[in-house]
């Protein structure tokens, strides 16, 4: 009487254990279909435009007659926003994290960190409108410029959109950094800020790189901010003073207007393609770093 | 000597003070800039009428509503597959080379940009399975983005309830499946729904993932399926701050608003949720 019981109930947990199987590899899936969408896409543009003119094109009109799709002025676009993002989100995230970490008393850091989780939140139309707004009219001013929508603008703006992740990162790695080596420092006769950067930071310093790279990750990966705040002009500039566009924008502002199945279409893929690879590598990258702390705890 | 010393610290101190409070001072004045630019635009005709006069004119009552469709079908297909792929990684997954591999490929999903989750729910959901721009499409490819947030989370909570409650689950005989879907996963509900609720609000807050795959240029009518299109806050904003031309500025403070208010209020229950399970977590360690 209980044997054919048994035997449904083993069928079931063993039809259970594969139904999370398949729940559970999911997003290897997602990103393998990801990958060949982008990969196939970008076959398709370039079985018809020559790799090399892509590649190494220096112009980026896609509508004109005849186009061209030369990817690198989105490069130079992308990197000189992201660069300038970094620099200025460097010093100020390491900086808050230290302070989070090492200086702030309880009740301070208790306030600060919720607050740094807001900033996570704000989604990025709403810096990007705020930048049109107020940042772009400043910087029009400051510099006297014709536009402020400037790769400056979105770099300010991108800046503060890494923070949370650079903080928030830095932070745990500053944690785990054990209290022994604080100990040690300062029986050696080190005032508390030489404890700080000259033994926990450099204790931290993997897991403050790989904060800095992730926070790179997205900043190269955000779309609408440097959509609204950089003026989208596609041409190579090494200015921070000057409209750029990033690869993000140009796939967010001309997809609208493609043909389904078209070449500007599948190009815009293919600079999805590249997008996708240099921030896979960038976490890639991080992630190796990240792993680090853990062991040192 | 020592003098010198202590005056470096005290300048680097102040330096180290001085950077924090300016990501703080960033945050308030956006935060404040918003609400007093975007709270005289608030009414209840503004958050409930359509929008009209090519939405210069009007309110943002079927946007909101988009926005909320959007969110619910984010929810329904993230919170079981992003449980399950938890369960998995937690309950049943031996420690070995491929484990490894599913958390990599998450740790990498989390860092897709989200406009290239936009190109892939064009290319597979819109184009491939043929879902067109609807609300099924852009669900699909928010859960997809927050999919990670899921996981994570859920992954930690399941990871914080003692092997002691499956231990003696297994005793008494139950199954795997018994035992995680009777112990294990009740214990854990604060921590899933935290994670959910905060995966959802950053969906809310996306415009990226839906410009190709939901996202209505003007839709005043209420949708009737999930296959149609919607308006959604976040591109409504964007349409109205750059599409529009000489669109009233308290229509665009307002929609900016709104749709922060709707994203903080995801992120307080959120976060609300965590602190209790917390606070209830460590007194029951205390007695």
């Amino acid at each position: 009487m209980m044997k054919p019981r048994l035997k449904f109930a083993k069928v079931k947990e063993f039809l259970i254990s594969k139904f999370i199987f398949i729940n559970g590899i999911l997003s290897i899936i997602v990103l393998g279909l990801i990958l060949a969408f982008l990969v196939y896409n970008a076959l398709q543009f370039l079985s018809t435009y020559p790799i090399l003119d892509f590649l190494t094109g220096t112009r980026w009109a896609p509508t004109s007659e005849p186009n061209r799709f030369g990817i690198v002025p989105l490069l130079t676009g992308s990197g000189v926003v992201a660069f300038g993002a970094i620099i200025i989100a460097v010093p100020l995230g390491i900086g808050s994290a230290v302070y989070i970490g090492e200086l702030a008393p309880k009740a301070v850091r208790e306030i600060l960190k919720p607050i740094i989780e807001v900033l996570a939140t704000i989604p990025s139309v709403v810096i990007g409108f705020v930048g049109i707004m107020i940042l772009a009219p400043f910087i029009r001013d400051l510099f006297e410029l014709n536009t402020g929508l400037t790769a400056l603008a979105g770099s300010i703006m991108l800046a503060f959109m890494a923070l949370p992740t650079i903080i928030s990162i830095s932070e745990d790695a500053i944690n785990a950094v054990p209290d022994k080596y604080r100990f040690a420092s300062l029986a050696l006769g080190a005032t508390n800020w030489q404890k700080t950067y000259k033994t926990v930071v450099p204790a931290a310093s993997s897991g403050i790189f790989a904060s800095v790279m992730l926070g790179l990750g997205r900043v190269v990966g955000e779309t609408m901010t440097v959509l609204m705040v950089t003026g989208n002009s596609p041409r190579i500039v090494f200015s921070w003073l000057q409209p750029v566009r990033t690869i993000t924008a140009s796939i967010a502002s001309e997809m609208g207007q493609t043909v389904q199945g078209g070449l500007h279409f599948s190009a815009l893929f293919a600079i999805g393609l590249i997008l996708f690879v240099i921030t896979f590598v960038i976490n890639l990258i991080a992630d190796k770093f990240i792993t680090r702390i853990r062991d040192v705890e | 000597m020592m003098n010198k010393r202590y005056i470096t610290q005290k300048f680097f101190y102040f330096l180290l003070l001085f950077t924090a409070l300016i990501v703080v001072a960033f945050v308030f004045g956006i935060v404040i800039y918003l609400i007093i630019k975007g709270a005289g635009a608030l009414s209840w005709e503004f958050i409930t009428q359509k929008p009209s006069g090519g939405m210069r004119e009007g309110g943002i009552g079927p946007v909101i509503v988009g926005t909320l469709y959007l969110v619910i079908g984010t929810l329904l297909f993230s919170l079981p597959t992003g449980v399950l792929a938890a369960i998995y990684l937690n309950e049943y997954a031996k420690q070995n080379r491929f484990t490894k591999m599913v958390r990599l490929s998450i740790i990498n999903m989390a860092g897709v940009p989200s406009v290239v989750f936009g190109l892939f729910g064009l290319g597979f959901f819109v184009l491939f399975l043929n879902f067109g721009r609807s609300i099924l499409t852009g669900s699909l490819t928010l859960a997809l983005l927050i999919l990670p947030v899921i996981i994570t989370a859920t992954e930690e909570a399941l990871k914080a309830v003692p092997d002691a409650y499956r231990h003696a689950s297994f005793a008494l005989g139950a199954s795997k499946w018994q035992t995680i879907i009777r112990v294990v996963l009740p214990q854990a509900v604060p921590g899933i729904i935290t994670g959910v609720v905060l995966g959802v609000g950053r969906a809310a807050g996306e415009t990226a993932p839906i410009l190709f795959t939901a996202a209505a240029f003007f839709q005043p009518n209420m949708p009737n399926s999930i296959f149609d299109q919607v308006m959604a806050l976040p591109y409504h904003l964007y349409v109205l701050v750059t599409q529009v031309s000489h669109a009233p500025d308290d229509k665009k403070w307002g929609t900016a608003l709104v749709l922060l208010i709707l994203v903080l209020f995801f992120s307080v229950i959120g976060t609300a949720i965590r602190t209790r399970a917390r606070l209830r977590r460590q007194r029951r360690h205390d007695i």
